[in-house]
């Protein structure tokens, strides 16, 4: 049962770090907008010329 | 109010230079770097692309630090710094390609993107602690050998984490059900605040103790489960609230206000004040009530009455609100803002209307009104049932209690109730149909009636020339080369008769006609006066057009309006549904009757004014008719209120929309028995769910009062019956084609 002791923090861990890796996503904005994100590979990159 | 128009206006008055006063400053916030901000609804975006467009024109302006659009809710973000530019530039470059933006204030939109954060914050917490608890009562359950020690030590740890969890997580649910308490009433949260409270608290307890009873993981996968229903439910919304303030932004329109010295200035709408003196350009919308001071043009009035024509209007004439100048530039003396205005009497009616129809409950508030005294007596009942008459006493008396709210914890109106209106809605939405209330699906799927508006809804704005059999080939072919000039409706609906010969050179003059000076004379196209027609011909009950040629002989052309292209399909359709008919509008009485008939409405009635329509609805909800009303005019505002659920064409006036339960996009009225056969499918999918988790209680609960459940079947239960009604509700995707 000892290996118990390592087992439990490692799983917490990974979970925290789950949880901490969504909650820095959400507050820097990435669900703000689903939509763009979806169409993102469509768009150029910085394109040096503009059609019109 | 077109920027474009904007910039021509201002280069009179402002000196173009960059440090000249910025007409938006009220919508500009200064940051603390010193640049400046502004948030605007970009309107015409429909694609990625777009996105793209508009922030790419931004980026290259120079001084703009930063601009991006959200895709989702078309709002422009732009930072820029002042000594290089101004926001009225950077607005007008928008409009020039294309892509008209509205400046929003930012404290007007709703903080729905906070409280949608806050909720997922809470769902994340809660989702990492039943995770992490789970895989620590599977260990519980499975460890045959587990020693006290090790058991009580994995039970600590359970409380560690679900502890504070539920702390965090649970709030969106306590606090609900304390606001119900202090209402004395009982909604929903107060039986799951409960049975997590005392789950949660009767765990701690056996863990100190060292007992076998305990529910951390049931209780924090309970409120796991609830959560993505509770998200899901807001997320539904959150569309319909986009929606709504986009209307917001619009109708907070902003207009040009001259000052005695001669400067403009654009406020936002609401600072204007009567007595001030506005400028409105072609095309734009007139944002306040007000006589007008000098300038002709011509008005149109269609969202407001119902009027297919511009009318033409002059010095002196009253303008509304709402009304969109069509040709010639007006500058308008604003008449007393707020009480007596068309507008603000039209709010009125409209929101007395409102009234009455909030009395609706939600299919599952009514089930949980129902629902919660019956879990609390429940409980009660299998509390008092082992502690006193069976003697087993209070401890085990309360385990099987919280056993019971457990169970019972009604997942099937948490989770399967809104997951029937996120996929309703998300296919709605797909088909270009807007829910604008939580409510409104369940209200349209009990219609029996449905109700038209004609102009605007039925018919396009769109003419047609009737008299064609009555007049001469040569003289419409010229009045069509005529009007081929003109961007006024009727001349767009004659030019389409000119053929293949060139247009001629025409003078247009705003609010009376056009006019072209040949060879061999004056030949004007445009109202009696302008041809001086001097003949009593009755005036047609539709709009009319006089030409007049050389001569000076005068020919009368009349119009109506057209019908919808799916109309006659639409009202067949909904016929086949089951549900009656009605036509109700403002228009002249032989124009209804000719739409009328042609759709095979035999109940129609004619030059309703606002009221008289309120009338109508009110008693026919009196007959116990519930009715669907759908119009698009600023007269049928008060209407879309009154009636049980209301659509309205998103080309209506703002104020209808808003009013609207639901706005429909495109051309077509396909939308309407499309909403009704939807609504209908989730109402019967709610019942079964309903159903199902009655069916799941009536077995659950007879063993949890009989103190058969423990945690563990508790939570598996729970799970499964989640599971089921969540399946169930997403039937609804596989029923999805047309």
């Amino acid at each position: 049962m000892n290996v118990l002791l390592i087992l439990i923090p490692v799983a917490l861990f990974l979970g925290l770090a789950g949880l901490a890796a969504f909650l820095w996503a959400l507050n820097s904005g990435q669900f703000d907008d689903l939509d763009r994100a979806a169409h993102s590979v469509l768009m150029e990159d910085d394109a040096p010329t503009e059609e019109d | 109010m077109t920027v474009a128009a904007l910039g021509d206006g201002f280069e009179a008055s402002s000196t173009g230079g960059v440090n000249a006063d910025d007409p938006f400053a009220s919508f500009v916030t200064t940051n603390d770097d010193g640049s400046r901000s502004l948030s605007a609804f970009v309107r015409n975006i429909v694609c990625a692309a777009c996105v793209q467009r508009v922030e790419r024109i931004l980026r290259k302006s120079p001084g703009v630090r930063d601009a991006r659009v959200n895709m989702t809710t078309h709002r422009l973000q732009v930072r820029w710094d002042p000594a290089l530019t101004t926001s009225e530039t950077l607005l007008e470059k928008l409009s020039n390609a294309g892509y008209p933006a509205v400046p929003i204030l930012e404290d007007l939109l709703s903080d729905a993107a906070a409280a949608d954060r806050r909720l997922l914050r809470c769902m994340a917490v809660a989702g990492f602690a039943s995770a992490n608890v789970m895989l620590l009562s599977v260990g519980v359950w499975a460890g045959f050998d587990m020693g006290d020690a090790t058991r009580s030590l994995l039970h600590w740890i359970s409380a560690a984490i679900a502890m504070p969890a539920v702390a965090y997580a649970g709030r969106p649910f306590f606090y609900s059900a304390i606001s119900s308490l202090r209402g004395r009433r009982l909604n929903m949260d107060v039986p799951i605040t409960l049975a997590i409270l005392l789950a949660v608290g009767l765990s701690v307890v056996q863990t100190i103790i060292g007992g076998h009873q305990v529910y951390f993981e049931a209780s924090v996968g309970l409120l796991f489960f609830l959560l993505i229903g509770r998200y899901l439910d807001r997320r539904a919304r959150r569309k319909a609230q986009d929606v709504g303030e986009h209307l917001l932004a619009l109708s907070a329109a902003s207009a040009t206000v001259i000052d005695p010295a001669g400067v403009r200035r654009i406020l936002p709408a609401y600072q204007v004040q009567a007595g001030m003196c506005i400028e409105v350009l072609p095309g734009d919308q007139i944002p306040v009530d007000g006589h007008v001071l000098s300038g002709r043009s011509d008005v149109d009035l269609s969202l407001v009455n119902g009027e297919t024509v511009p009318r033409a209007i002059g010095a002196g004439d009253l303008v509304y609100a709402g009304t969109v100048n069509r040709t010639g530039s007006l500058q308008i003396t604003v008449s007393g803002a707020g009480e007596n205005t068309l507008l603000q009497e039209i709010v009125r009616l409209m929101e007395d209307a409102q009234q009455v129809k909030s009395g609706y409950v939600r299919l599952a508030d009514r089930a949980a009104a129902l629902y919660a005294p019956v879990v609390h007596i429940l409980a009660l009942a299998a509390f008092v049932l082992w502690a006193f008459v069976l003697g087993a006493g209070a401890a085990k008396g309360l385990l099987i209690a919280i056993a019971v709210l457990i169970i019972t914890c009604p997942c099937a109106l948490g989770l399967a109730v809104p997951v029937v209106q996120v996929v309703a809605s998300g296919w709605l939405f797909r088909k270009g149909i807007l829910l604008k209330e939580g409510d409104a699906l369940e209200r349209l799927a009990q219609i029996d009636t449905v109700v038209f508006d004609k102009t605007g809804t039925l018919t396009t704005g769109a003419l047609r020339l009737l008299n064609t059999d009555a007049v001469d080939a040569g003289d419409l072919a010229l009045a069509g080369r005529l009007a081929s000039g003109s961007r006024h409706p009727l001349a767009v609906a004659l030019a389409a008769y000119a053929a293949s010969e060139d247009p001629l050179a025409v003078r247009e003059e705003p609010g009376r006609g056009l006019e072209h000076c040949g060879t061999d004379g004056v030949i004007r196209l445009g109202s009696r006066e302008w041809c001086g027609v001097t003949q009593s011909i009755d005036v047609p009950d539709g709009p009319e057009l006089w030409l007049r040629r050389t001569d000076g002989t005068t020919i009368q052309f009349c119009f109506e309006g057209t019908l919808r292209s799916d109309a006659v399909e639409t009202v067949r359709q909904l016929k086949v549904a089951g549900l009656d008919i009605a036509i109700l509008s403002g228009d002249a009485a032989p124009s209804v009757q000719r739409a009328a008939e042609t759709l095979g409405v035999s109940d129609w009635s004619a030059e309703c004014k606002p009221q008289e329509k309120i009338q109508r609805l009110q008693d026919l909800a009196q007959n116990g008719r519930r009715v669907l009303m759908v119009g698009d005019g600023l007269n049928d505002a008060p209407a879309l209120g009154a009636a049980y659920v209301s659509m309205s064409p998103a080309s209506a006036m703002h104020l209808s929309q808003t009013a609207a339960d639901l706005v429909f996009q495109g051309e077509g009225l396909v939308a309407v028995p499309t909403a009704i056969r939807i609504a209908r499918m989730s109402r019967r999918l709610i019942i079964q769910n309903f159903t199902l988790s009655t069916l799941y209680n009536m077995i659950a609960v007879p063993l949890a009062v009989g103190g058969l459940v423990t945690p563990l079947i508790a939570a598996v239960a729970m799970s499964a019956s989640s599971l089921v009604v969540t399946l169930n509700a997403l039937r609804l995707r596989l029923g999805t084609s047309p």
